[in-house]
């Protein structure tokens, strides 16, 4: 059985796209669409999770990521505590373990967890009392699911079937965890053509193989009549390892501009997980251009993240309920006078 | 030991009363001198009886749908609701007199629950509970100021409108809550 699911095949944890269903993900999304009239409303939260207490443990930097979680926490009416991992016990000589006790032991129903190594969140999650629900915020090199929910979500707005789509992938795909799971979670949905586009030193060797994706070395030829094009940010610390000659070759060759975009469809989309390196791999015109969906993404990530959120915590509800309570014995005999008779 | 469904109101009687409501809602706020309501149903049942009122009544302005699923008092029971369909208030209630329509009304929590989600959208003049069917078992301190039909049910019996076309009432004999 998968571990990210309960024994009612809910979602218990959320760390990888692997091994999920096309009905999960689907429902994820459906879910979300939901949350997306919530910021419609004079007070932008609902109070589904009003009570819970979710911990952001972010032992990586992030802001957007970071943020994001939190807002849809508080739009859940869930209380928060973001925990500054470098600064706080565990830069003491405090072990992971005992952090998460301690963090248990306050009674925190949710560890939303960000790592710079890969397996971070399915150890956590692994060690977690049971009450506790893991979100991962993203691992090493590994997966970063909410964020390929909210592409699939963004993509579903402009083209909701997913099925014919052309998605090409641009960028340093070989050191990705968003490239990971936007391709499994596109794989899932059905999408058909998948192609994964950069210089070789940083595509997987076997991506073929090992991703079912159709790979190109040419921006050009790629992203002919492709519905998604969807641009990796370039980590800069690349350039030191070796992987590429610069940044202004980088761009020459793999940046999305103008004219390299109308080789795409017409009604193409243009997609980034941010933070973007104007000028590297994307040019501002693009970026800042009609066919742009990269800011629709960060709104539409708040309402994925509350139904994934509130999905875990609600089916910890079930799990806590699951022996039977005084709740499921009422409707009985004893209270049928309060009735009105016929 | 489920016996089968049998339908309790069919669709044409379902027309009759609902055009019975249509008259008196226009008497309803005729008579206190409301300006033009804002009418709004509660997925999925009272939406669909909300777009036969509204029709019916002529209202200018467009049909307004909630999804209480993330106001329901039960989460911490049962969760999240698996089908949760987005909603939507085009014409925002605030200051507005506001005709909240759903198609079964028993114990009141889902008034109570969508009351709190259209103060979250806005603070309207007032808020009319119209339902189709009130099959009495109240929870809460809610009565509806206009009701199509109405019939007691022992507590273990379901009623169900299914549609949206044709919109019959179906009652389930022991179905549990």
């Amino acid at each position: 059985m998968n571990s990210q699911l309960d024994a009612h095949g809910r979602l218990r944890h959320f760390l990888t796209i692997e091994g999920l269903s096309r009905e999960l993900l689907t429902d994820i999304l459906n879910t979300a669409e939901g949350f997306v009239t919530v910021a419609e409303q004079a007070v932008k939260k609902v109070p589904l999770c009003r009570g819970k207490t979710v911990a952001n443990l972010f032992f990586e930097t992030s802001t957007r990521t970071r943020t994001t979680f939190e807002l849809a926490a508080k739009r859940l009416s869930a209380d928060v505590l973001n925990l500054n991992i470098g600064t706080s016990a565990t830069a003491k000589g405090e072990t992971l373990l005992d952090t998460l006790r301690n963090l248990e032991a306050m009674h925190c129903d949710m560890f939303v967890v960000r790592h710079t190594q890969s397996g971070a969140a399915h150890f956590i999650a692994a060690h977690a009392a049971p009450h506790v629900s893991v979100i991962n915020a993203g691992d090493g090199r590994h997966a970063h699911p909410t964020q390929a929910m909210l592409d699939m979500f963004t993509i579903r707005r402009h083209k909701p079937d997913f099925a014919p789509l052309c998605v090409a992938i641009v960028g340093d795909v070989l050191h990705s965890r968003v490239a990971r799971s936007v391709i499994g979670a596109l794989q899932t949905l059905g999408v058909q053509r998948v192609r994964v586009i950069g210089p070789r030193t940083l595509l997987p060797a076997a991506a073929r193989e090992a991703l079912g994706v159709e790979v190109f070395y040419d921006l050009s030829q790629g992203i002919r009549d492709a519905d998604v094009v969807m641009m990796l940010r370039l980590q800069r610390e690349r350039m030191q390892g070796g992987f590429l000659p610069s940044e202004h070759e980088y761009f020459r060759l793999f940046g999305l501009t103008e004219e390299r975009l109308r080789l795409a469809k017409p009604d193409a989309i243009v997609m980034h997980p941010g933070p973007i390196n104007r000028g590297v791999e994307i040019d501002s015109r693009v970026a800042d251009g009609l066919q742009s969906v990269i800011l629709e993404q960060v709104t539409y990530g708040i309402a994925v993240r509350m139904a994934v959120m509130s999905m875990a915590l609600g089916a910890q509800n079930q799990r806590a309920r699951s022996g039977g309570t005084a709740e499921q014995q009422r409707g009985g005999g004893g209270w049928r006078w309060l009735n009105r008779s016929a | 030991m489920t016996m089968a469904a049998a339908p309790w109101v069919d669709a044409s009687a379902l027309s009759e009363a609902m055009e019975t409501m249509a008259s008196q809602l226009r008497r309803h706020y005729a008579g206190q001198g409301m300006d033009t309501p804002l009418m709004v149903g509660i997925h999925t049942g009272g939406v669909w009886v909300a777009q036969r009122l509204h029709a019916l009544l002529q209202l200018p302005e467009p049909l307004g749908t909630l999804d209480i699923a993330f106001y329901r008092d039960d989460f911490t029971r049962i969760g999240l609701n698996p089908v949760v369909r987005p909603s939507s208030l085009p014409v925002s209630p605030e200051g507005r007199h506001v005709l909240l329509v759903d198609d079964v009304l028993y114990t009141g929590r889902t008034v109570r629950a969508a009351l709190n989600q259209i103060f979250d959208y806005a603070r309207p003049a007032s808020v009319c509970l119209v339902a189709l069917v009130d099959r009495g078992g109240r929870e809460l301190p809610i009565e509806p100021q206009i009701t199509g039909l109405r019939v007691d049910l022992p507590l273990h019996r379901h009623i169900k409108l299914t549609g949206p076309d044709p919109l019959v009432l179906v009652i389930h004999p022991d179905t549990p809550r």
